[in-house]
């Protein structure tokens, strides 16, 4: 062997090495920003949001009766209203919250509002204390409608028109 | 987005009320990333072979005979891990088996370098790579056998007596053998075992079962003395007793390294599991006093300081001097694989494993070695933020930490960062039951993983099942 190639050989396994660390940091990198929108048929109905947003057909008018907002009702951000257009809405004490609670009795990621069809849901995603409609913890997606006091933590919000 | 949804509210009579389907309320889920992970094992197998191949040229400027058989036997198992990853947790995170793969490779062509060196002294990669098969087929039976890691949660109690057992098993006589000044190794027939390599992974699963029923009354209840708020006894009193028996016991088997590693689980999951930092400042300062007085009055303990400070000066300083030369000589670059004199320092292939690469790969392969480590803890604590269920998060997070402290103590004894305790470098060093119980704990990251990855299941049906079909509580 001589000298020359031994160097060599050194250097190859040390490129091995490192390029082997560098993939699998571009494969963590790809992973934290790669994730894609679990929504079935969610690229169509991107491309249709996309052609909508170009033919400016303008939205359709909400049915009367129907909830267009969350309001905070009672609790630290008391009167605050946030409306459902970017539902689901994610509740919590977290920054990636649509409805962020300012209170020590909500989790990070506490409970979700979303609509199935003309039907809107709360769904708690496993808080501490728990998500309560009316009186009673729920613990699958409950039904919600125009009113109903949904209680997180301190606070209480509610659908509003 | 927002249109459909709109064109929804016009009236569920109308056609386009149909279109869209319940679907999941997360709109962010994970890939499955298989694909990237066999990639990164195909990368990684050459890592590992690449090294063995290039011992065989650097001691002899031959590749060894049996790198045929040799590869074929690791390619099989880490394929085996793959498949089983594919079909029992696709969600899995794609970055934990590679890397790992990668490093156990790396070990065992280190250790057969420092065997073709001085082969009476120093233990062959065979016998690693049967201890790594075993540590492959436990993890193959962990991912298969346990489906949910979240049923583990019943064992808790049970998991934290055994970890007691096995602590104590070493102290039986007749079975129980001292090794090196710490009695840690039981015998049975030619097997040796260490079983406090599997407690660590025991007491995690009963520290995290514990925890999440009692971490509110943990962080609540009680009263706050000097900045910390201490919980009642009757919360803190059984996995206090837990814990302080199993320091006992490792004190007095000597074993330095596994009670700085359980303590430091022990603290850092009641700091997750109560959002208490002040666990961490009583726990460190705890710490610091519990050293010092070991120091004072443990002449084991002085041993070891007396040689981290001034190890040119000390007979027993021996080791970590000449892996200190070791490492300078290798430099940057390091002499090249089986180009150095590894064997030189005791426990090259062991303990000191990370001085041997140090000396062979240089401070280029070593950091690649660290930062290895770094992205593996990184995936570890990744796992419990996003795991949906605190159970997972705490045995998650203590899992990870187990690999950082681990590698921590060690690198840092080697390095005389810190002073030197007897802990394995995982999955470098020689030796069976480490290898063994981090590939189960390598395999429970992955269950957990899949769980906190996957999508959650579709929670509603069809709107207009729904309204057909009413559930009726019975009870």
């Amino acid at each position: 062997m001589s000298e020359l190639t031994l160097v060599l050989i050194r250097f190859a396994y040390l490129a091995i090495l490192w390029i082997f660390v560098l993939s699998a940091i571009s494969v963590i990198r790809s992973d934290m920003f790669g994730a894609r929108v679990a929504r079935e048929g969610g690229r169509p109905e991107r491309r249709a949001a996309k052609t909508a947003a170009k033919t400016r057909t303008k939205p359709a008018k909400p049915r009367r009766g129907t909830p267009t907002a969350v309001a905070i009702v009672e609790g630290g951000n008391k009167g605050e209203v946030i409306s459902l257009d970017k539902a689901p809405l994610l509740i919590g004490r977290g920054n990636d919250a649509a409805i962020r609670l300012d209170d020590d009795y909500v989790s990070t990621r506490h409970a979700r509002i979303g609509s199935s069809g003309d039907q809107w849901y709360v769904e708690d995603l496993g808080s501490t204390n728990g998500t309560y409609v009316g009186s009673s913890r729920i613990s699958q997606p409950t039904a919600i409608s125009l009113g109903t006091q949904i209680r997180i933590g301190k606070s209480i919000l509610e659908l509003r028109k | 987005m927002s249109s459909p949804r709109a064109s929804v509210r016009t009236g569920p009579s109308s056609a386009a009320g149909r279109d869209p389907r319940p679907g999941p309320l997360m709109e962010f889920v994970h890939r499955r990333r298989r694909g990237a992970e066999l990639f990164l094992l195909v990368l990684s197998l050459l890592v590992g072979l690449g090294a063995y191949a290039a011992v065989g040229l650097g001691v002899d400027g031959t590749v060894p005979a049996d790198i045929i058989g040799y590869g074929t036997w690791l390619a099989v198992l880490v394929v085996a891990a793959h498949v089983t990853i594919r079909l029992r947790a696709e969600y899995a995170d794609p970055i934990i088996l590679p890397i790992v793969s990668a490093l156990n490779g790396l070990g065992l062509a280190m250790i057969y370098r420092i065997h073709l060196a001085s082969p009476d002294k120093s233990p062959g990669a065979r016998t690693q790579l049967m201890w790594m098969t075993i540590g492959v087929a436990l993890f193959i039976a962990v991912l298969v056998g346990l489906r949910d890691h979240r049923r583990l949660q019943a064992f808790t109690y049970t998991a934290g007596f055994s970890a007691i057992l096995l602590l104590l098993l070493p102290l039986v006589p007749g079975i129980g053998r001292e090794v090196y000044g710490a009695r840690i190794w039981i015998h049975l027939g030619s097997m040796s075992f260490q079983p406090g390599e599997v407690a660590k992974v025991l007491l995690v699963i009963a520290f995290g079962g514990y925890l999440v029923l009692h971490r509110d009354a943990l962080a609540l209840a009680g009263r706050r003395v000097l900045f910390v708020d201490l919980p009642r006894g009757r919360d803190l009193g059984p996995i206090l007793a837990m814990w302080l028996l199993s320091l006992a016991i490792l004190v007095f088997q000597n074993d330095l390294g596994s009670s700085l590693l359980f303590f430091g689980i022990f603290l850092v999951m009641l700091y997750v599991a109560t959002e208490r930092p002040g666990w961490l400042v009583v726990g460190g300062g705890l710490f610091l006093l519990g050293a010092y007085a070991s120091y004072l009055f443990v002449g084991h303990v002085t041993d070891r300081v007396d040689v981290w400070l001034d190890p040119f000066h000390q007979a027993r300083g021996y080791q970590i001097v000449q892996g200190l030369y070791g490492m300078g000589w290798g430099g940057l670059t390091g002499r090249g694989l089986g180009q150095g004199s590894p064997q030189l320092t005791p426990f090259g292939f062991s303990d000191f494993i990370a001085a041997s690469i140090g000396e062979e790969l240089g401070l280029t392969g070593l950091m690649a070695v660290v930062v290895l480590y770094g992205i593996l803890v990184e995936r570890g604590l990744r796992i419990s933020l996003i795991c949906r269920d605190n159970f997972g998060k705490l045995v998650a997070a203590g899992l990870a930490v187990v690999f950082a402290l681990q590698v921590f103590v060690v690198i840092g004894g080697v390095t005389k960062l810190i002073p030197l305790t007897g802990l394995t470098t995982p999955f470098l060093s020689y030796g069976g039951s480490s290898l063994v119980a981090n590939w189960a704990i390598v395999a429970l990251l992955l269950r957990i993983s899949d769980h906190a990855r996957r999508p959650p299941p579709e929670l509603l049906a069809d709107p207009e099942e729904m309204d057909a079909t009413q559930v009726v509580r019975l009870r």
